[in-house]
Formats: structure tokens, sequence, C-alpha cells
């Protein structure tokens, strides 16, 4: 993987060529000006990770209430395209959501038409491929969860008059918090990392969709030690905590 | 009142032989008791009654509600139904106290008026000390007795329970029977009660349904059912366990009498109305009407024993007596010393226990 990605970068001349020029001149958006280190790949990290796991929450429990409660043709169809961004090389997956998010694609113009920019190579796109890698996690998690609540307490709901949408948000999805709170860390944990797919549709332009794992990437590959062990740790710290206020989360809750 | 006739087919499965539900009762207010083995189709009328499941056909109707159809297409959803449902296992939210599962239901009454209705019904069912605590703090009656209260704060036109004692230690089964006995005076809901236990159908049953094999083998009330079974399978079912084959020799209808042969001798029974002199009965014994005496005489016969059973209230001899009958006897505790050490011993029929089979 690591091999493909300076060709890949290679498919954007000109943006490469940009890239080269912002790291002569060592230009950062908002880090204090006597810091050596750039932070930007780091907070675009979180900020494409905290909007791609809110997606991929809400699509994510979308797709397992559909999955878990209603049976339609095309079901299993729908089942094994959810799970495959989970089993796919990164780089296959890039390359299909290049080609569905493309500027010559329905999505693309779509995209183009609303927002009078295009998709890919913009950090949007990293959000894209962050997401379509969350989705499997929630919605594997959270199916599960849901077929596992007690058939009897929905039972029991539905006589007492509640309708099925109250009967979700009040009985079943509080129910399944737990397990949901949970892939929805790993949701993020995963988005955090993913290194890959965002570099095929995001590509790896410094100050704009440079993300955290592939500055780090970069920094070692030029040599620099100190912005990669910067990045590092802080990427191991903030991991680590989110996994312990998770695990305490769960603790806590508990009805 | 409910009236319901439906008809369920299921197939046979890997593991499953086919089944066929075909049942049509009616139920008015008072607690009607669904009585029979497991597997019998009483939890599968609930279902339907209360729109989990759907009949292939049929009709339901509560009060004036058709609640199913199957000509007509008619299907009412659960929360449409108004049937109030207490599950086996309570399906009391876990995620929620006890007041909150009670405001959950009530969540349709004005604001006022619901709290006035949760705090009503906690203190009905003496849970209102326990109301802050989540079902899995309270113990297994007061869990019940939730579940109860949540069912019947929505003002259900119908009640279904279904195995509501199972699993209760018996104090808290006689505790359920008086609650459920003074609820049928204070809400007036025909209620259908599922058991399989038949001291709960006799404890709280007005009315009685005896399921087998997927139809209604028998109604009526509880003691008249239990005089008179229409079959084997349902003595069985009320703990008749000696089958005995007799011939009516002389009937006086003017003294409840007639006279039987039976065991290789003659024996004194009540007046069958509707038998002749010549038939051929089945008569069905139960094992604690028969009494052991010390000797021969009048409706007495000799028997072998073959088994005995330790039971909490005396002892159960497995006897054979003359033309290979299998009689079984319960002998209370303070006969059973002697009883147990004998190899032979006499039994006396009372004509009041020799009950025929309704042909």
């Amino acid at each position: 993987m690591r091999q493909h990605s300076p060709n890949q970068s290679g498919r954007a001349p000109k943006r490469l060529l940009a890239r080269c020029v912002t790291d002569s001149r060592q230009v950062g958006d908002n880090e204090l000006p006597n810091m050596a280190l750039n932070w930007f790949p780091l907070w675009l990290s979180l900020r494409v990770a905290g909007i791609a796991t809110a997606i991929s929450l809400a699509t994510g429990i979308f797709l397992a209430y559909v999955l878990a409660n209603r049976s339609f043709r095309g079901r299993d169809v729908l089942d094994a395209v959810v799970t495959l961004p989970l089993t796919l090389p990164p780089t296959v997956l890039g390359y299909y959501l290049l080609v569905a998010i493309g500027q010559r694609s329905p999505v693309g113009q779509m995209y183009k038409w609303l927002f009078h920019s295009q998709l890919v190579f913009t950090w949007q796109a990293a959000v894209v491929a962050s997401t379509v890698h969350g989705i499997p996690l929630l919605v594997r998690t959270a199916r599960a969860a849901l077929l596992s609540v007690d058939h009897n307490l929905e039972r029991a709901a539905r006589t007492l008059g509640a309708s099925e949408w109250r009967l979700f948000w009040r009985i079943t999805l509080p129910l399944t918090r737990r397990s949901i709170v949970a892939a929805t860390v790993l949701a993020f944990a995963r988005s955090l990392g993913d290194f890959g797919t965002t570099l095929m549709i995001a590509g790896d332009i410094p100050g704009r969709t440079q993300t955290a794992s592939i500055a780090i990437f970069d920094a070692v590959e030029s040599g620099d030690g100190m912005t990669a062990r910067a990045l590092v740790l802080v990427i191991s710290a903030v991991t680590i905590g989110i996994v312990w206020l998770a695990n305490r989360m769960e603790t806590t809750v508990r009805g | 009142m409910i009236q319901a006739r439906m008809r369920r087919h299921f197939a046979a499965g890997a593991e499953s032989a086919a089944f066929d539900l075909d049942v049509e009762f009616e139920a008015r207010e008072g607690v009607t008791v669904m009585f029979g083995a497991s597997g019998a189709g009483k939890t599968l009328t609930l279902d339907c009654l209360a729109g989990f499941a759907r009949p292939d056909s049929g009709r339901i109707l509560l009060d004036d509600r058709l609640l199913y159809d199957g000509d007509a297409g008619v299907c009412l959803r659960p929360q449409e139904r108004g049937c109030g449902y207490v599950f086996q296992n309570y399906a009391l939210f876990p995620h929620m106290t006890l007041r909150e599962n009670l405001v959950f239901a009530a969540e349709r009454l004005p604001r006022l008026e619901r709290h006035r209705r949760v705090n009503e019904m906690l203190e009905r069912f003496r849970i209102a000390e326990f109301a802050g605590r989540y079902p899995h703090e309270v113990s297994g009656g007061q869990k019940q007795r939730g579940s109860i209260a949540r069912a019947l704060i929505v003002q259900p036109r119908l009640l279904l329970l279904d195995e509501p004692a199972r699993g209760l230690d018996a104090p808290l089964r006689e505790d359920l029977y008086d609650l459920l006995r003074d609820l049928r005076q204070e809400f007036r809901v025909p209620t259908l009660l599922v058991t399989h236990d038949i001291e709960a159908a006799f404890a709280v049953g007005d009315e009685m349904l005896v399921y087998h094999d997927g139809r209604i083998a028998q109604r009526g009330k509880p003691r008249a059912v239990l005089n008179q079974p229409v079959s084997e399978a349902v003595a069985r079912l009320f703990g008749y366990d000696t089958f005995l084959e007799a011939e009516v020799l002389k009937l006086n209808p003017a003294e409840d009498r007639s006279t039987l042969r039976l065991l290789s001798g003659e024996f004194q029974g009540p007046y069958y109305p509707g038998s002749l002199i010549g038939d051929h009965l089945t008569l069905c014994v139960h094992p604690d009407e028969l009494r052991v005496v010390d000797d021969g005489g009048a409706n007495r016969c000799a028997g072998v024993v073959t088994g005995t059973v330790e039971r909490p209230g005396g002892v159960r001899l497995r006897l054979m007596m003359p033309g290979s009958a299998g009689v079984t006897v319960d002998v209370p505790r303070a006969q059973s010393q002697t009883a147990a050490e004998r190899k032979e011993l006499w039994v006396e029929f009372p004509p009041a226990a020799l009950h025929t089979l309704r042909k």
C-alpha cells in the first residue's frame, strides 16, 4: 500500500507541486508562529473523523434497522454491499470511490451543481472515505444489538399503544446504546487511522487534504522525525483517551 | 366481551411436526382460563388476539370492534387493539424504573391525569415504595405486579396473561391468585389467562377452556370439567391416572345409583344419564378420591402393590387389580407408613369417585 501512494499522489502532478511549494515555505493555517510543527493535519483528521462518524452513526443505525426489521428483495445484496468496505483492500475501495464520486460521475456532477466545486481531492472527499469505512462497523454492531433486544419488550410497548417510532427511540435504541457507543468509538478510531482510501480520493495536499496519517507517512519519508513523533504521540494519546472515555461511559450508563 | 374464531396452519418443519390451531370461543367479564399442556396452542391464541401473530382465517371481535377478519382482510396492529398483555417474563423495560414503566404506558393521558393515574396504580399494586427502582432491583412478585399495573393503566378492553404464575414460589403464587380475584371485581375487564397449572385454573378461573393439540377439547366451569372430562387426554391433564372399563348392569335414576361390572366384581356407581343397561363405559378415577381400607366389603377390591412414589401429602401407590387393571391411589401421610409396608391392599371405590368420560 505504501509503495502505491507516491504513484497515487503522482496522479495529480499540480498538487504535488503545490505540496513542495508549501512544504518549503512551511506555511500553516493556525499554528503558533514560533512552533515549527504543523498541527493542521491533526485538526483536519479530527474534523474529518468527527463528521464522518456522525454521518456513519445516522446512516449505520438506519441501515441496521432496515436490515433487522424489514424483509425485502435484495436485502442480502444490500447486506453484502454494506459489509464490503471492511473486506476490500483500501486502494481498491478508493478506486471504486474515485469512479463513483469523480467529476464525471453523477454524484460528482450533482455535488458540483450543489456546491460549485468538485468533490474529489477536497477534505470532504476524506469525509466520504471515512464514512464508507465507518458504516459497516456501525451496521454490523447495531444490527446484532437490535436483534438481541428481547422481543417481548417491543411487543409490550406495542400493546401499550406506542408507535414504532416511539418504540425505537424510547425502548430499542436505549437498550442497544452500549453496543452502539462502542461501535461509534471504533468507527471514529478507524476514521482517524484511514490512509489508503483517503489518499486515493482526497489526495495529499498539505494544508488542505493532508490528514494526520498521511502527514506521518510524509514526515517519515522526508526524514522529519520530529513531526512524525509528535503526530504519532498525539494520535496515540487521542485514541487511548477516546477508548478510555467510551469504556467509562459504558460502565456509568448502566441502567 | 371477546368473540374469536381462528385457524392457523403450520407446515411440518425440519425439527417440528405440523400443527393446526383451530379454535372458537367467547369470553365475558371474569377470568377465563386457557388450560392445557405446553404446545397445545394457548400462547399462540393469545398472540393472535394481541396482534403479534396473524391467523390464516377467522374473525376476532372485541366488544363492538373488529380486530381481525380473514375474509374482509382486516387485521389491526397491536397498538390499535386495546389488549393488555402480561408476559411470562414480565417484559418490564429494564432501563426504566417501575414508575417510568407506568409513565411510558400512560403517556397518552394528559399530564395531570397521567401523574394521578400512575400514583394510583403504584399504590393499588403495592409497589409505590419501589417505584424508583429498576426492574432488576425488585423481587419477582413486585415485577409481576408492576407488569400487571402497566398493562391495566391504559384501560384495556381485554387482559391477556401468559403463564403469570410460572417461576413464582408457592406463597407468591397465592398472592397473585388473590390479586387476580380482586382485579376481577375492580377492573371488570375480561381476562384470558394461559396456564398449565391446575391450581391456578381452579384458584382464579370462572370459566375454563381446555386445550388439546390445537383445539378446545372441553369448556365450562372448572369444577364441571373436572367432574366429567371429555376424553382420556383431558382427564390426564386433571390428574386422573386410572382408567377402567365397566359394564352397566342396573340403573336406578331415582336414587342416583347404578350397578356396574368392574374389576371382575360388582360395584355401586352413581347414575349415568344417557347410558343404558349393557353399555360399556370408560370410568376415570382420581388417585385422591380412593381410600385404602383394612378389609374387603362393598365397592372394595384387593390389589398388589407394584410401585410407590413419595409425595409431599403422603404416598402414591400403584396397584395391580383383577383383570390386570392398573389403579393409582394416594395414601394420606397418616396412613402411609402402614400402607407402604404391605404387599397387598384393599381399596375402596366410593360411588362418587367413578366418573365417566363424557361421550
